[in-house]
């Protein structure tokens, strides 16, 4: 309270001694504490264990995690709720936004990439700045083209570049492979995952236990992919020669992750490979 | 020749940054009337001092200004949370940016933050930036803290739990170096130059509080935050706010130019200084102590939140809120 009173008296008291001491100690301590939080969100980015499925329109994760300001509005104007946000475990991640596609693709049911639009920041952008370079391979060839908007004037979304690239991982569960069919709830009774059907609602997504399936041959990740060209049932040869369906995966693909909610074998036989780019 | 309170102005900046407020000592350091003043005070007889006891007492339970501020506080906070919950789209966003009916809010330290790590400015980001600095620069620079900041309230209620093992003689009150927050405020900008990351950001407790409350998300980071009232609540009073939120700082400056503030008026103040002890900054109200104010009125320098506790404790009325250049309307 009163320590400017006690500036340049160099007898100090013993008690005024213990005092300074014990303010250092803390001023040391609070330093210390918030220096080392601060800090320790470079473990998990320099440790970068697990590839976030970031939201469409999303910069380059560097990028992203500079510009982003952490404030959600891309969380509130996705009509399907796929957009969380991360938490402590994500270093300087905390607060940006992901998409855990297993749990809630994103199924584009906005019709106009509207988190993109939300974006006060620019991380998440329809067009890159300049200075910020395409990595090869991420750039889509064309404008996607939206499956349920394919008859209208402006059948495209304003994504340039993917999110990712959905792999068949599992190849071995994969109900196509095995020629088996699929009867009944894509996820099961629980799962809380939702999906705009334009048969059912144009406007409204509804959650996929409400719409189960009947199909001859598994075919769902091909026919919910809502993006023309991005995935189809190919012939394929297995190594030991006999022909069999599968699905394959094609240049347009944004990585939205619709397939991967959809796949009805666990643990899903198709996934995204986050932020991943097209190999030819 | 520069007046006293143009010193005080000028030296009041200096004490936000950490520097010991500056005590008046010659006869030029005071205007003519504040020297007046002093002088009669020093005739007045002190048998009335019971009644002063007396009427500061019976002020002990005036809460008008701080109700009013959580009030303030909470309704903000909840607007928040309401506009997502209900999806009414009144304020979305949370405190780092959001969008008021459509125009953009974004946080000027989150806003700089942004800046200094992307190094580049998207055109939102500055309209944002642009609003609140406005905004702020109107209704009072660190009254962000005090009257917006969620995390400032429950450091107020952690403020509380000190205060009272400090009676117990629990815990011992000791104040930490002002300076830090300085250190802290220019640390954090470097470090969001040199990594290229909001290093900040991934501390901050008011974003941390914010989308906890709003999206329920990062309760991870909520523990972070806890650790930080524990600190406050056992080794050092508000410590957060007073010594080392770069987001206080920030707002601090703009407040060097905000009209609104605290005045203080010196002729019927009788220096029992109940004032310094409510208050998160009380250096800022050095000027109340017995013989220090340089004029019969000083308004209060800009790193004060605005929050009010002192206009609430005071009996006499010597400290109210004012807005610079309306004062001759009231």
């Amino acid at each position: 309270m009163n320590d400017e009173k006690q500036v340049g008296k160099p007898p100090l008291s013993k008690e005024r001694r213990q005092q300074a001491r014990r303010r250092v100690l803390r001023t040391l301590l609070l330093s210390g504490g918030v220096l080392g939080a601060a800090v320790s969100g470079y473990l998990p980015v320099v440790y970068a264990r697990k590839a976030r499925l970031r939201p469409p329109g999303a910069l380059d994760e560097k990028d992203f995690l500079a510009s982003c300001i952490k404030c959600g509005q891309c969380v509130q104007v996705c009509p399907v709720a796929a957009i969380k946000l991360a938490d402590l475990v994500d270093g300087f991640g905390v607060g940006a936004p992901y998409i855990d596609a297993r749990a809630q693709a994103c199924d584009f049911s906005c019709d106009a990439v509207q988190c993109i639009l939300a974006c006060p920041t620019g991380s998440l952008t329809y067009d890159k700045p300049d200075f910020l370079p395409v990595r090869p391979g991420a750039q889509l060839a064309a404008k996607p083209v939206f499956i349920p908007k394919q008859n209208d004037p402006e059948p495209t979304l304003n994504l340039k570049e993917r999110m990712g690239v959905a792999r068949l991982t599992r190849p071995g569960t994969c109900l196509a492979l095995q020629g088996k069919g699929f009867k009944g709830q894509a996820r099961g009774p629980e799962f809380e995952g939702m999906m705009r059907y334009m048969a059912v609602d144009r406007w409204k997504p509804i959650p996929i236990r409400d719409h189960p399936y009947d199909v001859e041959e598994c075919d769902l990740c091909v026919r919910e992919c809502p993006i023309k060209g991005a995935i189809s049932i190919e012939l394929v040869y297995m190594p030991n020669g006999t022909q069999r369906k599968s699905p394959v995966v094609h240049e347009p693909c944004v990585g939205c992750g619709v397939c991967e909610m959809i796949c009805p074998v666990e643990p899903t036989a198709i996934e995204i490979v986050a932020r991943e780019v097209w190999r030819s | 020749m520069t007046t006293p309170l143009q010193q005080r102005f000028v030296d009041q900046i200096l004490v936000m940054l950490g520097k010991a407020p500056r005590k008046p000592r010659q006869a030029g350091d005071f205007t003519e009337r504040a020297l007046k003043a002093h002088e009669l005070k020093r005739m007045t007889n002190k048998t009335d001092l019971a009644a002063v006891r007396a009427a500061h007492r019976a002020n002990e339970r005036n809460h008008k200004w701080r109700n009013r501020r959580w009030a303030t506080l909470i309704c903000a906070n909840l607007l928040f949370v309401v506009s997502f919950y209900f999806d009414i789209k009144i304020l979305e966003g949370a405190l780092t940016a959001s969008r008021f009916i459509g125009f953009h809010l974004i946080d000027l330290n989150s806003a700089l933050q942004v800046m200094l790590a992307h190094k580049h400015i998207t055109t939102n980001l500055l309209i944002g930036a642009g609003t609140v600095l406005v905004l702020w620069m109107l209704v009072g620079g660190r009254s962000f803290c005090s009257w917006i900041c969620p995390y400032h309230l429950l450091a107020e209620w952690a403020e509380n739990i000190h205060l009272w093992l400090v009676k117990k003689k629990l815990v011992t009150d000791t104040p930490i170096d002002r300076r830090l927050r300085t250190v802290f405020w220019i640390v954090f900008a470097l470090l969001a130059v040199v990594t290229g990351y909001t290093v900040y950001e991934s501390i901050s407790p008011t974003g941390i509080v914010s989308r906890a409350l709003i999206y329920g998300s990062g309760l991870l980071a909520m523990v972070w935050v806890l650790a930080l009232l524990v600190f406050e609540v056992f080794f050092v009073r508000r410590a957060w706010c007073r010594h080392a939120c770069p987001i206080g700082l920030t707002y601090g400056i703009v407040g060097i130019v905000t009209p609104l503030r605290v005045k203080y008026t010196l002729a019927g103040c009788f220096h029992e200084g109940d004032c310094r002890k409510v208050c998160l900054v009380p250096h800022v109200l050095d000027t109340v102590i017995k013989g220090r104010a340089v004029d019969t009125e000083v308004p209060i320098g800009p790193d004060c939140t605005r929050c009010g506790l002192c206009v609430d404790v005071c009996p006499t009325g010597s400290l109210k809120f004012d807005v610079k250049g309306l004062s001759g309307l009231a």
